[in-house]
C-alpha cells in the first residue's frame, strides 16, 4: 500500500459505489479483485448501467468473474495502450452522471486518470484502488523521457541512460514518478540498486 | 480591520430603477482612480450608515470584469426584510459618498470547466451577469437557465437574450414554465460544471438533484447569501474583550459583537466563508445554526459558530472574542 510521504504522492483509496448513471471502470490484472469486492456490496442492476475495460495479467486470470457481473458493456485488451482509444472515445461521448472507478497499478491508475482529466473530470471525483504491482512509470527530468514498470531504486533511465534516484515526487498531467540524476556530480559512483517497488 | 475587508471610498455615480423591485446602484472610485479587478461572481460589503446603525450588505457585482470604471450592483427592494434594501431604495442617490469593501469572490467560476450551466432564481441572476460577461469575452462556453415570476420581474432578462440569445432560457412562473432539471442536468456533456444562485428551496432542490444525478460535489457551486434570521434577543458574554452585549431581534450576534466595538474577521456575512468562526466557551441553551460552513457534526458539537447568521436561545453564552 502506497504511503503519503510528500504531497504529490497519490494515494487510492477502496473502490465504492457512487451515485450516478452510467459506471466506467478500467482495471489491470489484479484490480479486477476490488471490482469484485465492490461487486458484493453494490445493489442488484448496479452493473447493467456498467462498462468494465479490463487489460488482464500475464497469467490471464479474473476474466471470467467480470464477465459474470454482466456489465453492459465488456472489453478486453492486451495493453492499456490498446484500450486507451476506448476509454478516450467513452469520455469524449459521456454525460454528467458517468462515474469512474480506477483498480490496479499504480501505472494504470495514474494513466486512465491522466485521460479522464482530459476530459474534464476532477481528480477527486474519481474512485481509485491499488491492486498489485508497486511498479512505477518514471520521467527523467533531463532527457523527458518515459521508463515504463520501473521495480528498481536507483533505475536506468531507458531514454538517456541516466542512473535516476525514483523520487515520491508525482506529476498527474504526466502520469508519472519524477526521476533525477542519482550521480551527477560524479558519474562513476554507482549507489547499490534495491529492488523496492514490486 | 478584517480580513479581505479593505475598504474603497466610493461615490454613487448612477440610480437606475430596473423594475418595480430592483434598482441598480452605480460605484466610481473618489479619487477617480480605476477600481480593483475582480472576477465574475464576486460580491462587494456595502457599508449603509443609517442614523445610529452601520449595515453591511453583501451584493453582487454585475457588471463586466473587463470595465472597472465602475462597479454596479442590483438591489431588490425586500419590504418585510431587515432594512439594507429599503434603505439603499430610499436613501441612496447619485452623488452620495459611500465606503464599500473591496471585492470577495465566494461563487466564482471554474475555468477548468469544459462548460459552465448556470441556473438562476429572481434577484440569484445577479452574479451570473458579470460570469456570463466575462465568459462571453473569450468564448467561453456556457448556458444559463433563469427563473423569474413574471416577465416583468425577470431583471435583465431582456439584456441577457440580446446579448446572447439562445444560451439564455427564460422559466416564468406565472406561465407555468419550469426547469426540467433531470433532463437539463443528464444531458450535458462531461466536464460541465454547475452554478446556482438564487431562493435556498432553489439551491437546495438543484444541489439534491444534481448529487443523486452523479454530480460530484467539486463541479457544483452554488450561493446563498442567507441574509441572518431575525429572531428572539439573546444575551452573550465576550470573554476577551470582557464585555456583555445584547443581541436585538433584528441583530446578527456579529452585528452585536460590531457594535460593542469588537472587531472580528468577516468576509461574506452570509454563513459561506467561515471567516467569522468563533469558539465557545461555555452556554447553557440551544443554538440556532443557519450557516452552510460548519459540519453537521460541529453543529452538534456547540463549540463553533458562525456569528454572521447563527442565533442562540437559553440562559448564557460565553463566546471566545
Amino acid at each position: 500500500m502506497a504511503a503519503k510521504s510528500i504531497i504529490s504522492r497519490p494515494v487510492y483509496g477502496t473502490l465504492s459505489a457512487q451515485p450516478g448513471k452510467h459506471h466506467l471502470f478500467v482495471a489491470d490484472a489484479e484490480g479486477a479483485l476490488a471490482i469484485s469486492d465492490l461487486a458484493a456490496k453494490v445493489p442488484a442492476g448496479f452493473f447493467a448501467d456498467a462498462h468494465i475495460i479490463f487489460i488482464p495479467g500475464n497469467d490471464g486470470k479474473h476474466v471470467a468473474a467480470l464477465e459474470a457481473l454482466n456489465p453492459a458493456q465488456f472489453y478486453q485488451g492486451p495493453s492499456f495502450a490498446s484500450a486507451l482509444p476506448r476509454l478516450k472515445q467513452t469520455l469524449a461521448n459521456a454525460h454528467m452522471g458517468l462515474r469512474l472507478y480506477l483498480a490496479g497499478t499504480e501505472g494504470l491508475i495514474g494513466q486512465a486518470m491522466q485521460a479522464a482529466l482530459e476530459a474534464g473530470i476532477d481528480h477527486t471525483a474519481i474512485q481509485t484502488e491499488h491492486r498489485g504491482s508497486l511498479a512505477r512509470r518514471v520521467q527523467c527530468v533531463h532527457c523527458k523521457g518515459i521508463t515504463e514498470s520501473v521495480t528498481t531504486q536507483p533505475a536506468t533511465c531507458s531514454h538517456c541512460g541516466l542512473l535516476l534516484l525514483v523520487r515520491d515526487h508525482y506529476s498527474r498531467r504526466l502520469a508519472a514518478f519524477q526521476g533525477v540524476c542519482i550521480n551527477a556530480e560524479d558519474r562513476s559512483e554507482i549507489p547499490p540498486t534495491e529492488e523496492i517497488f514490486r | 480591520m478584517s480580513t479581505g475587508t479593505t475598504k474603497l471610498d466610493v461615490v454613487v455615480s448612477d440610480v437606475v430603477p430596473v423594475n418595480e423591485l430592483v434598482t441598480r446602484f452605480h460605484f466610481r472610485r473618489r479619487d477617480g482612480q480605476l477600481l480593483p479587478t475582480f472576477s465574475g461572481g464576486a460580491h462587494v460589503v456595502v457599508e449603509m450608515r443609517d442614523g445610529e446603525r452601520t449595515r453591511l450588505n453583501p451584493y453582487s457585482l454585475m457588471g463586466s470584469p473587463l470595465d472597472t470604471r465602475e462597479y454596479m450592483i442590483s438591489v431588490r427592494r425586500d419590504d418585510v426584510g431587515r432594512g439594507g434594501s429599503l434603505f439603499m431604495h430610499r436613501h441612496v442617490r447619485p452623488g452620495m459618498e459611500m465606503v464599500i469593501s473591496y471585492p470577495v469572490n465566494l461563487f466564482s467560476l471554474d475555468l477548468r470547466a469544459r462548460k459552465h450551466l448556470m441556473l438562476a432564481g429572481g434577484i440569484g441572476i445577479t452574479p451570473f451577469m458579470a460570469q456570463t460577461a466575462q465568459l462571453a469575452a473569450d468564448g467561453g462556453n456556457f448556458e444559463l437557465h433563469y427563473t423569474c415570476r413574471t416577465a416583468s420581474l425577470g431583471t435583465y432578462a431582456d439584456v441577457l437574450r440580446e446579448r446572447y440569445d439562445r444560451r439564455v432560457r427564460l422559466y416564468h412562473d406565472d406561465r407555468d414554465e419550469r426547469i426540467e432539471l433531470d433532463r437539463l442536468l443528464s444531458s450535458q456533456p462531461l466536464g460541465t460544471h454547475l452554478y446556482v444562485c438564487g431562493p435556498s428551496g432553489m439551491i437546495g432542490w438543484v444541489c439534491d438533484r444534481a448529487a443523486a444525478l452523479g454530480w460530484p460535489a467539486e463541479t457544483v457551486h452554488f450561493e446563498h447569501f442567507a441574509a441572518p434570521q431575525p429572531g428572539a434577543p439573546f444575551d452573550v458574554t465576550l470573554a476577551v474583550s470582557g464585555n456583555t452585549i445584547r443581541v436585538g431581534e433584528q441583530q446578527s450576534l456579529l452585528e452585536a459583537i460590531e457594535a460593542a466595538g469588537v472587531d472580528p474577521p468577516y468576509l461574506c456575512r452570509g454563513g459561506v466563508c467561515g471567516q467569522c468562526e468563533t469558539n465557545v466557551i461555555a452556554h447553557d441553551g440551544k443554538f440556532i445554526h443557519n450557516d452552510h460552513w460548519l459540519s453537521e457534526e460541529e453543529h452538534r458539537s456547540c463549540k463553533k459558530i458562525m456569528p454572521c447568521v447563527s442565533r442562540f436561545e437559553g440562559r448564557s453564552l460565553v463566546l471566545e472574542r
